[in-house]
């Protein structure tokens, strides 16, 4: 026998274990609507967590999103500062949340066909209970317990295999929104691990590449206001000029320097 | 003939597809029985992409018994093993 018509059987087989419970065939409609009604609850509920459990990784998803193009970003500065050591460190780390990312993607791709998948099932079974229902009014209402049996059987049969289905999608739903679970709770310890230099941090916490290359433009930043401050000053007069001398003055005012001002040679972007 | 593919719902498929749809179904226990995972998954593939060549959905709100009940496409060896055991497909 072919395997489609084995699972048919056992499916059929099951149905009848069930209707042989009651005394009167047509309890078994109320027993089985009951059912029903469970699986729905279980179904739509099975759909809201899957659905929570996808938006958790889309917002791990931006986090990473986000820490990748910090890290680019900081690669292009340590480079404009002739730090290779720090650009290097920052795409190694760049690779590694790139990693993550690809494979998060790979997981909400899964997550949002289960829930595409259980959302069908949930209408489908919402369709079948509400004809369930109805059938089972018409035939408590139209027959005899003798005669009801095999439009019972029917029925019962028929939903019976419905509920198994989506009974096992939602399993399915759970499983894999578990496991999805673990890899979010991993991803969010290596987060916090500060192994994926975390632009979501509070900005007090620490992010050692930044804070090298804020030392490096704030030293660059220090000379050159130097430099123009230098610049400004008349020869000869930097003993007069210093207590009442104001950056902002100075730096507008590097044009008027005379060329022969003493400046800063090894200093780059320096006025000339 | 109502088929059920698990997982997508059921299609009404004509008669006259019986043969050669009982016939891939062979093919499909076969490859179950003798555990032979790539045979499964090729049987199974020919299988639905059949069933869903020439079957028509049956509507949402039918509810009628069907005479095949088909693993869903991504359903693995163990698992389509399981659902033949007594409390895979319906629990309780």
């Amino acid at each position: 026998m072919g395997m489609g018509s084995r699972l048919a059987l056992i499916v059929k087989s099951k149905a009848n274990k069930l209707m042989d419970r009651a005394e009167d065939p047509r309890e078994t409609l109320d027993y089985s609507y009951e059912k029903q009604l469970e699986l729905l609850t279980k179904v739509r509920r099975g759909v809201a967590d899957v659905a929570t459990s996808r938006k958790r990784i889309e917002i791990q998803m931006q986090q990473l999103q986000s820490s990748s193009d910090k890290l680019q970003a900081q690669a292009q500065q340590a480079v404009g500062q002739g730090r290779d050591d720090l650009a290097r460190e920052a795409l190694t780390r760049r690779a590694t949340v790139n990693t993550q990312l690809a494979d998060l993607q790979t997981q909400h791709a899964n997550l949002q066909a289960e829930e595409e998948k259980l959302t069908q099932a949930s209408q489908r079974l919402q369709a079948k209970v509400d004809a369930f229902r109805t059938r089972k009014e018409t035939i408590k209402a139209t027959y005899t317990a003798a005669e009801a049996q095999a439009k019972i059987g029917e029925a019962v049969s028929g939903i019976s295999e419905e509920m198994g289905d989506v009974g096992m999608a939602v399993q399915r739903a759970e499983d894999k929104t578990q496991a999805m679970q673990a890899r979010a709770g991993a991803v969010d310890e290596l987060i916090a691990s500060g192994a994926l230099d975390d632009l979501s941090l509070p900005s007090g916490q620490r992010d050692d590449i930044q804070a090298e290359l804020d030392r490096g433009a704030a030293s660059t930043d220090v000379e050159l206001e130097l430099a123009k401050l230098k610049g400004a000053l008349p020869a000869g007069e930097e003993q007069a000029a210093l207590p009442s001398g104001n950056g902002d003055q100075a730096a507008s005012a590097p044009e008027a320097a005379p060329a022969e001002a003493a400046q800063p040679t090894s200093e780059p972007g320096t006025p000339s | 003939m109502i088929v059920r593919i698990l997982g997508e719902g059921q299609l009404d498929v004509a008669d006259n597809h019986l043969e050669t749809l009982n016939r891939l179904d062979d093919d499909l226990a076969k490859a179950v029985d003798s555990g032979d995972e790539p045979q499964f998954a090729a049987a199974l593939a020919a299988l639905l992409a059949k069933v869903r060549e020439v079957g028509t959905v049956v509507p949402d709100d039918a509810i009628t018994p069907s005479e095949l009940i088909l693993p869903s496409a991504d359903a693995s060896l163990p698992e389509v093993r399981a659902l033949l055991t007594d409390e895979g497909l319906i629990p309780g």
